[in-house]
């Protein structure tokens, strides 16, 4: 150590305190988080919105349930899901119903829009911002105009409107075709040095897209499979499909 | 005077001593006492049938590797159709025990019906616990435990599970600890999906319990003979047998296991 | 010139053994316009009469929403209701969180009774100056309670309160036997619209100033304003 006078002055000796010196007790600390397993993807279409989700849940290699649902139509045109860490992800979802029940009450009924639902949600998340919902937020409806909307958010409250978005275990392995899939990423018009043109897709080719997805992801992923459940939200409300997915 | 800048502005070691720099050397985080789980109890097993629900539960304290409690019941009937499960710790499991009778309490005293239309149902005593385990882990300190809830709600079975992290799920079949891994194979190879429930009778699925219980207590080194086994039937109510015991049992492999015990390989 | 001696505050009885605050505050709920409770085998209705402070103003809220299977209508401090609804939203919510469970209403009676009570017995502070009508269908079917600023409450199969509501009163025990096993949501409605109309003086029911509630085994608690009350009329 050198001081400011250009002498070397000696390192303080170790107090007899210092962990070093004597034996130290191991500590064993209380993990509160676990992965729960699971993926889900939102997508947004012209006058459409879908949500979905599979319907397995795990811890380690476990499948704990092969039904247990993970995505909620919880009224007002407006479904969500949070991936990750489940029981936070039951917290969350809870107090957001809290929170539209309040909404409604204080409000006269007045129906919560997608963009306030998402602003909501992040002062939900924000607010455990230091000891955060460890999940992958996505809600999905329709906006002001009558368009498809997905909002996506991190554990602490970001959040993001976008056109698609993969959450979960295999949101990985499904974001890239995702991105290829519905914004053209890398689709170019043959002949042509053109960027293929987005267009929007229509709800039986976003369902096919969610469909391929979660087969896929299945294959790939130990942690996604037993079923699959997709909520739609049109101007007519929310229609709910189920498919099976592989069981193994 | 010491002119060196370097010792300027310390408290000087001739008056005060030589200065402890202890704190400089502090572990980055203050002494946590999470706990962690003493005496044990082992798997808790549960399915469902086409009228109702079983579950089953031995009868251990496990002390780490001493089998140090014999006689203890896990199986914790509240109200007329619901039964509570606990594994894990022994005496967070009697800390629940005491929570459940408060709340049985609570709600004889202040509802005129509560032994019909009032009375507590399993989704009422589940969401409560997976409120308090819940709660439990966001305050860092646990109870360290993992319960299912059986009984029958509205003329059907119902069953869930909760544990120390919060974590909840359902399914026709539902196994703590050891038992996810041993007996819910075996369960599932009778109910594996919702709508194998309704094909499954009474008969059907106690054998099905019996015998995973069988095979807990042959490869769970901390596992009892001695069991529990509650079955809540829509129509007979709460059955609740507290003597039972692993029978039939075939030992006769043992003499060929060879390396372990005093006998020369 | 007379002055009652043991009227100042809640906690002192007068030599008679009466509380006069608590006397007072009962006369406070026939300054409020009449509301009208009734339940049949199925359902519980509450009906009641907005009123505007003047031609320019709009009416007052009569009846509240407090959770899918409650509400309650209000005679008296339209303030002191408000409290009330969100001490009975609260409880509703919480036992929904925390036990999965919808509040029973003999326990939202009880919960309500005990809070109006606490104000009888300290000083310093003052009973409620409202009525409330509760009704609410839970595990024991349809209820109607009527709750007072005493502390008291009341589980009836009819119940009028405001001002005048004794033409009601008088109605209801008359047609009671006919609306008891009414199986129609409507058909029990048009029995309180009708109980309504005994306690009216220079009104008139309008799509204004009429306000219905109704709740039962599968209809939730819904509230019928303006247009939606028209049928009624």
């Amino acid at each position: 150590m050198k001081s400011c006078s250009g002498k070397t002055v000696p390192p303080p000796p170790l107090p007899l305190e210092h962990p070093s010196a004597m034996s130290q007790p191991i500590e064993h600390q209380f993990n509160p988080y676990s992965d729960n397993g699971g993926t889900i993807l939102g997508i947004a279409g012209e006058d459409f919105a879908v949500l979905a989700g599979d319907t397995r849940h795990t811890t380690d290699y476990s499948i704990n349930s092969r039904s247990e649902s993970k995505v909620f139509d919880v009224g007002d045109g407006i479904v969500i899901s949070a991936n990750g860490f489940a029981a936070d992800s039951t917290a969350l979802v809870k107090r957001f119903r809290n929170s539209l029940k309040w909404y409604h009450f204080n409000e006269n009924e007045k129906r919560l829009s997608l963009s306030a639902a998402a602003r909501n949600i992040q002062h939900l998340l924000y607010g455990k911002r230091f000891f955060p919902y460890y999940v992958h937020t996505i809600i999905a409806g329709l906006d002001e105009e009558g368009k498809g909307a997905v909002y996506s958010f991190d554990p602490v409250g970001s959040y993001e409107r976008e056109q698609c978005r993969a959450g979960g275990a295999a949101a990985s392995l499904i974001m890239p075709f995702l991105d290829n899939q519905v914004n053209f990423k890398n689709q170019y018009v043959p002949g042509t040095g053109e960027k293929r043109p987005i267009t929007y897709l229509s709800v039986e080719e976003v369902v096919k897209l969610v469909r391929d997805s979660f087969t896929s992801a299945t294959e790939r992923h130990i942690h996604v499979g037993d079923g699959l459940e997709i909520l739609i939200v049109t101007k007519d409300g929310v229609r709910r499909e189920y498919h099976e997915l592989k069981r193994d | 005077m010491n002119h060196d800048p370097y010792s300027w502005g310390r408290p000087s070691d001739e008056t005060y001593g030589q200065y402890s720099d202890a704190i400089a050397h502090a572990p980055s985080f203050p002494k946590m006492n999470t706990q962690q789980p003493i005496v044990t109890g082992t798997s808790v097993i549960s399915m469902k049938y086409n009228n109702g629900v079983i579950i089953a539960a031995d009868h251990l304290g496990s002390y780490g590797s001493l089998l140090r409690f014999t006689d203890i019941e896990r199986l914790f009937p509240v109200g007329k159709n619901t039964v509570v499960g606990i594994s894990g710790d022994i005496s967070d499991m009697q800390h629940i025990e005491a929570l459940l009778e408060e709340l049985e309490t609570e709600n004889n005293y202040d509802n005129s019906h509560a032994d019909d239309e009032e009375s507590l149902q399993p989704s009422y005593v589940f969401e409560y616990l997976a409120t308090v385990m819940y709660q439990r882990r966001s305050k860092m300190n646990p109870l360290w435990n993992a319960l299912i809830v059986a009984g029958v709600e509205d003329s059907k079975p119902f069953l869930k599970y909760v544990n120390l992290l919060g974590v909840t799920y359902s399914s026709p079949t539902l196994a703590t600890g050891f038992g996810a891994h041993l007996a819910v194979p075996l369960l599932r190879r009778v109910v594996d999906r919702e709508s194998d429930v309704e094909k499954t009778d009474m008969q059907t699925a106690t054998d099905t319990i019996l015998q995973a219980m069988k095979v807990l207590y042959y490869r769970d080194a901390r596992s009892s003979r001695k069991f529990s086994m509650a079955i809540i039937d829509n129509d007979q109510g709460l059955v609740f047998n507290k003597e039972l015991e692993v029978e039939n049992m075939k030992w006769n492999f043992a003499k060929d296991i060879k390396g372990y015990g005093t006998q020369k390989v | 010139m007379f002055r009652n001696n043991y009227d100042g505050d809640t906690v002192t009885f007068s030599p008679t053994g009466r509380l006069f605050q608590v006397e007072y505050a009962l006369e406070a709920i026939k300054q409020g316009s009449v509301t009208v409770g009734l339940r049949s085998s199925k359902y519980a209705c509450l009906v009641a009469l907005k009123r505007n402070a003047d031609e320019l103003s709009s009416y007052q809220k009569k009846i509240i929403k407090c959770d899918d299977h409650v509400g309650l209508s209000l005679a008296g401090l339209a303030p002191d209701a408000r409290v009330l609804s969100n001490f009975v939203r609260q409880h509703c919510n919480y036992s929904k969180l925390v036990y999965n469970r919808e509040l029973s209403m003999e326990k939202i009676g009880y919960l309500l009774s005990d809070k109006a009570q606490k104000n009888t017995q300290s000083y310093g502070g003052r009973p409620y100056g409202v009525g409330l009508l509760l009704v609410g269908y839970d595990k024991s079917g349809p209820h109607l309670i009527e709750f007072q600023p005493s502390g008291n409450i009341l589980e009836l199969y009819g119940a009028a309160i405001g001002a005048r509501s004794q033409g009601s009163r008088t109605y209801l025990e008359r047609v009671m036997d006919d609306f008891l096993p009414v199986e129609d949501a409507t058909e029990l409605i048009k029995q309180g619209v009708e109980a309504l109309r005994q306690s009216l003086k220079d009104e008139t029911l309008s799509v204004k100033n009429l306000s219905i509630a109704i709740v039962g085994e599968d209809l939730p608690f819904t509230v019928y304003d303006g247009e939606a009350v028209q049928p009624y009329l």
